[in-house]
């Protein structure tokens, strides 16, 4: 114990050393000024937006609460899935409905968590699927002008990916009994809200 | 516990980390002119082109989750093949229309989200083909700025990052961390999928 707490300062010294040597301060050129900007806007854009919030959420809590391999399955197909919706987008080719199919998802990912409901896990994951796609529609295409399309894409999915980590941490508490009940409430809370946004949807 | 000496290592911590935040010095990726010769313009180049870094981080993970042969061999012939491939881009016009780092995207995150079981000999090829592209493609643009001294820098920085990587893949053993390492090829994968979308745009 006594090395360790006798050597955290010059560990502490040698890392702050190796994070000096990364400081940009001699890469001055170049024309791609705020590009950067790109990274920053969709890291942004999947918390903009309450819809995509909750249903990410619920994708996690949902994954948490089916247990291996669904913990793991979901955030994994999610992602890709929802690219091909936003490829989709990108590629001018039409999905009708993507405000109520966005909104259905926060209805159904929350009555799942709301019931606990098990079903096989290849139904779990075309379901989360399908909801993908109207969310990667929606979203992955919103790239405002004079950015980098890479680092947009960069920044989305891994905000993306941040709120299903989210998820999964928070439905990691239905081990005890407690947190079953409030992982339940959650998913109440996030089916009503998506009822808010299928009102709005349609109206 | 001595929580003294802990506070103050966290205290150390605290301080190093505010004075690194707080010079917010602007960093234009691509190309770099570092200011430091051609080899540090290289290693720059490689650092801040995420369409070059993430294929190189998604082959090391990807041979590091094949184990430690593969690991070896990447990071050997990783640096080779993208030095061949620099010199016979600086040689020849290395104009493409083919989304070529999205296909790298798509390929490398897809295989370390699936973690598809390959021969170490498969995963060899698949980081020789890598190098030899993606140095293709950074061989004109090396021929402008930093020249065959910069690709010593690529080639340096290769080695480094895919014998750290690598050698953290293989060297995990619990099932969560190798589920965060498909996690992140799901995401290039994704992130592929995308750059496929705006360049067919």
């Amino acid at each position: 114990m006594i090395e360790r707490i006798s050597y955290k300062p010059q560990m502490c010294f040698s890392v702050l050393a190796a994070l000096i040597t990364f400081l940009p301060s001699f890469a001055f050129a170049h024309v791609e000024l705020g590009q950067a900007t790109g990274f920053i806007t969709g890291l942004q854009h999947p918390w903009s937006g309450l819809d995509h919030v909750l249903a990410m959420i619920a994708v996690g809590i949902w994954g948490a609460q089916l247990g291996n391999p669904a913990i793991w399955l979901l955030p994994v197909t999610f992602p890709i899935v929802m690219s091909m919706g936003a490829m989709m987008g990108l590629l001018g080719i039409p999905l009708p409905g993507t405000e109520i199919g966005i909104a259905l998802s926060a209805i159904l990912l929350g009555a799942m968590v709301l019931g606990a409901i098990r079903p096989r896990l290849i139904i779990a994951a075309l379901l989360v699927g399908f909801f993908a796609i109207s969310h990667g529609y929606a979203h992955g295409t919103e790239l405002p002008a004079g950015q980098s399309g890479l680092l947009y894409s960069m920044g989305f999915v891994i905000a993306t990916g941040c709120l299903h980590g989210i998820g999964i941490a928070l439905g990691l508490v239905h081990r005890w009994p407690v947190g079953k009940l409030a992982l339940r409430g959650t998913g109440a809370y996030i089916a009503f809200m998506g009822v808010i946004f299928l009102w709005r949807a349609l109206a | 516990m001595n929580w003294p000496a802990i506070n103050r290592s966290i205290l150390y911590w605290i301080v190093a980390s505010i004075g690194v935040l707080c010079c917010p010095s602007p960093s234009a990726a691509h190309l770099v002119t570092t200011g430091m010769g051609p080899v540090y313009d290289g290693i720059g180049h490689l650092l801040l082109t995420p369409e070059d870094l993430v294929p190189v981080l998604a082959i090391a993970l990807y041979a590091g989750l094949r184990g430690a042969v593969a690991g070896r061999r990447t990071m050997f012939l990783l640096p080779f093949a993208w030095c061949v491939g620099g010199l016979t881009g600086s040689a020849v016009s290395s104009a493409t229309s083919i989304p070529i780092p999205a296909l790298s995207f798509l390929i490398l995150g897809g295989l370390v989200a699936a973690d598809l079981c390959m021969p170490s000999a498969a995963v060899t090829v698949l980081a020789i083909a890598l190098g030899l592209v993606h140095g293709f493609l950074n061989g004109a643009a090396l021929r402008d700025g930093a020249g065959t001294l910069g690709l010593v820098g690529i080639m340096t920085i290769l080695f480094v990052l895919v014998a750290l990587i690598s050698a953290f893949v293989v060297s995990i053993g619990k099932s969560w961390a190798r589920i965060a390492v498909r996690v992140a090829g799901s995401w290039i994968a994704a992130v592929g999928l995308l750059m496929f979308g705006w360049a067919m745009r």
